[in-house]
């Protein structure tokens, strides 16, 4: 990442003033309001098939579902693990590299970490969903029941939902911190009363002291430090949930790493097409530059070819193990039933990513948005292949059977893209979908910089 | 003091090396009760006005201990008000207990900072004299400002007003409380 250090990464030929005006501009006039309201009307619709959908389920149950026995867990937990990793780059970007004080951030971090919380709503209704029935959620957490039994806590069904639910809150939190500052620069820059009042609100009195900016700083830096291993710890859990059982092709030590990279990698490809979508719409070219679209690609590269060596490692293991029913997953994965999810996921993830080796695919937004949804698409099959052809053909005969999708498990999953998509659109048009003060920060640092050599 | 009441001086600079300037001259003169407003954290200040606050850090610490200890008691806790027999597996499973918590020192951890910091900034609150200041909406945008409040022994209104021209802010202006 030579380039954030010996280059400047905005340009410099922009004042603060020009960046704050730009930034808080976009939510007080919104310039390209047809283009968001059909980008809303289509995400609503979507919204309105996943209302639908769990409508359904919750009046018929989960055996709307393809899911069967041996098949139990399918869509339902295979999405959650999807949108679970996607939501883990916006916080790998915002606190990882704050803590590494890599300036590019400063450009990205807010839209990712809005990515990361709508994110983690999508994964987090799905196990609730795939509960059958929701409304006995209660029984996870540890409430004086008159039968006194308390949760089960040497689970790790029980460990999800206190991972999930925790890195919710810090998420928001982590957001919410950062936001304060802007939303405070986007109040002080209406004359509207309606915008004045809900800006004065969320700002909660932000006046941009510096002792105020000390404190903040100390804040955000700690809750920033204790984001990292969290997202680790999450993305572990999640895996363990495979991993402690006994079922094979789950039942290995490579899968946390295995887990938080591939995660990572997902989320880093959903960030680059996020950005190169918030760019384009927004004319963000002077804050997001092709040498941050060059990072990222960069990025997407190195985590990619760490989740293609836990393929390898996948295999390694099975073949080290020798165990008979482990070689037949192996065997079902490459040749089986479901051998198109498999050699899917590897071409998704890891073909189209070899161009990221060429700096000029990796500055062309067009390429890198493609590569990105490659892998989003790979990804995706990579949590079918690793669900599915682990749970087809269980240790008895007797108890193989075969998993379909129906309508509902694809209706409720493209919901879940409705459900994430409306609020990201309410978002970039009520807030500053980039983080004001920190880009400005990034910006007079570099212009500093630049004139005393 | 003079007769109109007045909560402090806000003094206009254009850049970060301007106001910290300001600052090293305004405490050579001898005030002390400073502030200033900056779009973003300046780096420096905070030596000036020898800002040594580190609670925020040690009530996330706190934070973080705490969620351990409710982390692991909750665990250890039901366990022992119920204790339920799997294959003869251990009770109190530390490391089965590990993870949540793991995530409740986290959790704890953020949220004392966060609201650490709201509380000690005295946050939120809906009004504070300095903004009806002309100006200062742009303390949010590309201006710093340096701030002498009135409860500063040498603040006086004429001569503070003077003092500050001769620093050369951009502008001088007095916020009424």
């Amino acid at each position: 990442m030579s380039v954030a250090e010996s280059e400047p990464i905005l340009p410099l030929d922009q004042s603060l003033g020009d960046v704050t005006e730009q930034l808080a501009r976009i939510p007080l006039h919104f310039p390209t309001r047809r283009r968001w309201l059909i980008a809303l009307g289509l995400s609503s619709l979507l919204l309105a098939l996943f209302v639908v959908s769990v409508v359904v389920l919750f009046a018929r149950g989960v055996g709307i579902w393809g899911i069967n026995i041996p098949v139990n867990w399918a869509f339902a937990i295979h999405n959650y693990v999807w949108w679970l990793g996607i939501g883990h780059a916006g916080t790998l970007i915002s606190a990882m590299l704050l803590i590494m004080g890599r300036e590019w951030r400063n450009s990205l971090n807010r839209f990712a970490e809005t990515m990361t919380l709508f994110a983690v709503l999508c994964a987090g209704i799905y196990p609730l969903l795939h509960l059958g029935r929701p409304w006995y959620v209660y029984w996870m957490f540890p409430y004086p029941a008159t039968m006194s039994v308390w949760p089960q806590f040497r689970s790790p069904l029980e460990w999800d939902i206190w991972a999930v639910l925790t890195y919710l809150t810090v998420s928001v939190v982590f957001w919410y911190v950062g936001l304060i500052p802007d939303v405070a620069a986007a109040r002080d820059r209406t004359r509207r009363r309606g915008w004045q009042v809900f800006f004065g609100v969320l700002s909660l009195g932000w006046r941009g002291s510096a002792v105020h900016w000390l404190r903040w700083q100390q804040s955000y830096r700690l809750i920033a430090a204790l984001a990292v291993p969290l997202v680790v710890s999450v993305h572990s859990e999640v895996s363990l949930l495979f991993a402690a059982g006994q079922i094979s092709g789950w039942h290995s030590t490579i899968f946390p790493p295995y887990f938080v990279l591939g995660a990572a990698f997902s989320g880093f490809a959903v960030v680059s097409m996020i950005a190169i979508a918030i760019c384009a719409l927004f004319r963000l070219q002077n804050l997001v530059t092709d040498d941050h679209l060059d990072i990222l690609g960069k990025v997407l590269l190195a985590t990619g070819l760490m989740t293609a060596y836990g393929y390898l490692a996948e295999v390694f293991d099975a073949l080290y193990s020798g165990e008979s029913h482990e070689l037949q997953t192996l065997e079902d994965r490459f040749f089986g039933a479901y051998a198109w999810t498999y050699w899917g996921a590897v071409l998704f993830n890891f073909m189209p990513l070899q161009l990221l080796w060429w700096r000029r695919v990796r500055r062309s937004p067009w390429a890198l948005f493609l590569i990105g949804l490659s892998v989003a698409i790979g990804m995706w099959l990579e949590r079918y292949m690793i669900l599915v052809t682990s749970l087809y053909r269980d240790f008895l005969v007797s108890s193989w059977g075969a998993y379909t999708p129906t309508f509902w498990d694809w209706s409720t999953y493209f919901g879940t893209i409705g459900l994430f998509m409306v609020p990201f659109l309410l978002f970039i048009r009520l807030f500053p979908v980039i983080a004001i003060a920190e880009t400005k920060e990034v910006l007079q640092r570099e212009q500093t910089e630049e004139a005393h050599g | 003091m003079a007769d109109a009441p007045a909560f402090a001086f806000l003094a206009e600079f254009e850049s970060p090396e301007d106001l910290i300037e300001a600052i090293k001259r305004a405490r050579a003169e001898g005030y002390r009760a400073l502030d200033a407003f900056t779009p973003f954290p300046v780096e420096g200040i905070g030596e000036l006005l020898e800002f040594r606050d580190e609670r925020v850090l040690w009530l996330g610490f706190a934070g973080a201990w705490l969620g351990f200890v409710i982390g692991v008691g909750m665990q250890i806790g039901t366990n022992f008000n119920y204790p339920l027999n799997i294959g003869g597996r251990p009770l109190y499973a530390l490391s089965a207990f590990a993870v949540i918590a793991f995530e409740l020192t986290i959790l704890f951890g953020a949220l004392f900072a966060a609201l650490g910091m709201l509380y000690l900034n005295r946050l939120p609150r809906l009004h504070y004299p300095i903004f009806s200041a002309s100006r200062f909406h742009l303390a949010s945008k590309d201006r710093f400002f340096l701030c002498i409040k009135a409860n500063d022994p040498k603040f006086d209104p004429e001569e503070t007003r003077q003092f500050l021209s001769e620093l050369g802010a951009k502008s001088v202006e007095l916020a009424p409380p």
